[in-house]
């Protein structure tokens, strides 16, 4: 059974449910048949994903949803083999750059060369050309957006990449320009609940109005998160109940028990102790800068105001050490030592 | 009215059009106008005289060094080596005469060995009489700022080799990265951006050509936004047209189209400096990462803002600049965006509290 959020995704772009003007703004863009490449950026969970689904099939029909997966092997210039997963249909191919690796480059110069150089056999000329949907672009290497650059133009006859990435910030400029940029911004408070209206409806279940604004504020705007909460919830206890508890992921809780110890006592045997904790949601793979974020978020709402700006700033100077160190841990650990001693200062300073 | 560029404006102008009659319209909507645009000749080369200079009497002494195009996207680098290649051997003998690496193609070192050697040593083929065609073959390096050292290295020994036969033009965004002893063999053109006025005239032009409706200050800003490139410029002036759909296209359509912040939204982050609450501007930046905006683009509009704020004292602009300098370098490490707004408002907040004496 799949979940809700697969199962209800909108398959038109008829059908998707907030941001209007940018949906009409993509159908005529479809519908002309000079689609540029696109870089479609925004927060998770707003929907980049099924929009551009929703494109795909705005241009070339019902097929376009028809997909399979298959596994291919590249060769890098060392002569390693690579094995990936590709998802395609007949007039497109979707690619991961983070499953290649370092070799990224190799993968999709690749990948280009062979849609670009495959005829198409629609006449029409919207479908003169194949699609390559590049997802997590944010992860491309920059040897892989260099190769891009040139490509994009050259095969532009039969081929159009789309981008689709959380912010434009690690998309090199000369990619950019390549472009039409679309923004795709997170859904207001008020949207995730339509939207989850619009799902429950379609499971013949009903939400009390204050239930859907607790999961959709709880889900911070991400339509994906929300829908997984709604279906966790109701597979816990249905009916709902208006003052039910929203379901948090396991390791949101435990973060704010990671801030809690921290607030409550500031000395190296409590940070030993959190020490501890912080290894066990790595091990959990939560990635550090998700940990650091969150953490330092609730520490920021439990101090005093004269305090927040100090933290906020050590918290965004830890977290750029973490992206450009090895072993998270030790930034982590720094972080949480120094709100410590921050923190215990103050505290000790106070009349 | 419009007496930026006219001469030129007329000869591409009537070239574009010729050519435009040729095609049928069904097959022509789907060239992205990028490409329906790019110069066919160096004449047509907007702005960049200096090069476009030089590379006309290299046409007619038939003489030409090797070259090192660099320079932002979007300036013409490629257009103009292309445009070259054309006029001077004509369209088809350019395709045995011109050799057109980029990287997308494998260029490691036993490619420069084998097949760039291979071309550059190669004996000239025939040449088409009604062009100038000198007694050699061009090698484009596009991008070549992503060969490898090694490679860059190999390539140096080949230049020297067979420059009697084989001239070679390299292009890339960045200078630094191409080897010393390879740059220095090459006469060197900087692709500037585009002068405001040049790019307006051309994108103008465009505009004509297709049909598009433009309201005053439109294409103006189009050419503002792209910041010089003029490859956005055209192709968020085509993204743009299927927008409109037959009403005149405006700037706010522009704006909201390529992506500018709402100038109010910039005005409220402003606004919240010295006066709100941590809460306060945490909401904000979460407005900023719920938007999607690109925190760079934030950094560079509230930056603008700072600059002409008549309540800040000069002290005070100054520390300002600082913490955003420093954000900024953190964003392009790969930074979380949502913390570095977070941190640069709040000490901009805090440096907008202190007393102005
Ligand atoms: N100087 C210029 N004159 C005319 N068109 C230009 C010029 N620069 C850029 N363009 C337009 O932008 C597109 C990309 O230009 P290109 O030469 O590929 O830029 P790059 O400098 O990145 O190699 C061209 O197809 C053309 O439409
Ligand atoms: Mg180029």
């Amino acid at each position: 059974m799949a979940l809700w959020v697969e199962k209800h995704r909108p398959a038109a772009l008829d059908k998707l449910s907030f941001h209007s003007g940018l949906t009409e703004h993509l159908k005529q863009l479809a519908s002309s048949g000079d689609l540029p490449h696109l870089l479609v950026y925004g927060p998770t969970g707003a929907g980049k994903r099924t929009r551009i689904a929703a494109v795909l099939r705005e241009i070339y029909g019902p097929s376009a949803e028809k997909l399979k997966v298959s596994q291919r092997v590249f060769e890098t210039p060392s002569r390693r083999k690579l094995d990936i997963n590709i998802i395609s249909s007949n007039y497109h191919i979707e690619v991961n750059p983070s499953d290649a690796g370092i070799y990224d480059r190799v993968v999709i110069q690749d990948l280009i060369k062979e849609i670009a150089q495959t005829q198409q056999v629609a006449a029409s000329s919207a479908r003169k050309f194949k699609i390559v949907v590049i997802h997590e672009a944010d992860a491309l290497s920059r040897d892989a957006q260099h190769a891009l650059r040139r490509t994009m133009e050259k095969y532009m006859g039969n081929m159009r990449v789309i981008l689709c990435s959380t912010s434009t910030g690690k998309i090199i400029g000369p990619v950019q320009s390549r472009c039409l940029l679309v923004r795709v911004a997170a859904p207001s408070v008020d949207e995730v609940v339509d939207v989850m209206n619009i799902v429950a409806k379609k499971e013949g279940i009903s939400i009390p109005p204050s239930f859907a604004a607790q999961i959709a504020s709880g889900s911070q705007r991400n339509l994906h998160r929300a829908l997984l909460m709604l279906e966790a919830s109701y597979v816990r206890q249905y009916p709902f109940a208006e003052a039910q508890d929203v379901l948090l992921p396991e390791w949101e809780e435990y973060i704010k028990v990671i801030a809690a110890a921290a607030l409550k006592q500031q000395t190296p045997a409590q940070l030993l102790a959190i020490r501890k904790q912080l290894y066990e949601l790595l091990t959990h793979c939560i990635p550090p800068p998700t940990i650091l974020k969150g953490i330092a978020m609730q520490l920021i709402d439990g101090v005093e105001e004269e305090l927040k700006a100090e933290i906020v700033h050590q918290a965004a100077f830890y977290e750029h050490r973490l992206q450009n160190g090895q072993k998270a841990i030790v930034h982590l650990e720094a972080f949480m030592a120094k709100f410590m001693s921050i923190y215990k200062r103050h505290l000790m300073e106070l009349p | 009215m419009d007496f930026f560029g006219r001469p030129k404006a007329d000869v591409s102008a009537d070239s574009a059009s010729k050519t435009a009659k040729h095609v049928d319209p069904a097959k022509d909507r789907a060239i992205p106008w990028v490409e329906k645009y790019r110069p066919k000749n160096i004449n047509e080369v907007t702005a960049q005289e200096e090069v476009v200079q030089v590379l006309r009497s290299s046409l007619e002494t038939k003489n030409l060094p090797h070259l090192l195009f660099y320079g932002p996207p979007g300036t013409g680098k490629t257009s103009t080596i292309l445009a070259l290649t054309r006029d001077m051997y004509g369209p088809d003998a350019a395709k045995t005469r011109v050799l057109e690496l980029n990287a997308s193609d494998e260029r490691g070192i036993s490619v420069i060995r084998e097949k760039v050697k291979n071309f550059a040593r190669a004996v000239v083929s025939q040449a088409d009489p009604k062009y100038p065609s000198p007694p050699y073959k061009i090698v484009i390096l596009d991008e070549a700022d992503s060969m490898t050292g090694d490679a860059q290295a190999a390539l140096r020994r080949i230049m020297e080799k067979y420059s009697r036969i084989t001239r070679f033009c390299l292009v890339c965004n960045y200078v630094s990265r191409i080897i010393e002893p390879l740059a220095s063999r090459c006469t060197k053109f900087r692709f500037k951006s585009l002068p405001r006025d040049q790019a307006i005239a051309r994108v103008k032009e465009v505009a004509e050509l297709e049909y598009v409706n433009c309201a005053d200050g439109a294409v103006d800003a189009l050419v503002e936004c792209a910041e010089g490139d003029l490859r956005r410029a055209m192709m968020s002036l085509q993204s743009a047209s299927r927008m409109v759909q037959g009403r005149a296209l405006d700037a706010e359509m522009v704006a909201e189209l390529v992506g500018v912040i709402p100038a109010d939204f910039v005005k409220t982050l402003r606004g919240a400096w010295g006066v709100s609450s941590a809460q306060k501007i945490r909401g904000l930046v979460d407005d900023v990462v719920y938007s999607g905006y690109p925190a760079s683009r934030v950094l560079s509009q509230l930056h603008d803002l700072v600059i002409e704020d008549q309540q800040l004292n000069s002290l005070q602009k100054a520390k300002i600049a600082i913490v955003m300098a420093s954000v900024d370098k953190a964003l392009s490490d790969g930074a979380d965006e949502q913390l570095q707004l977070f941190d640069m408002m709040m000490q901009a907040s805090q440096i907008t509290a202190q007393q102005t004496v």
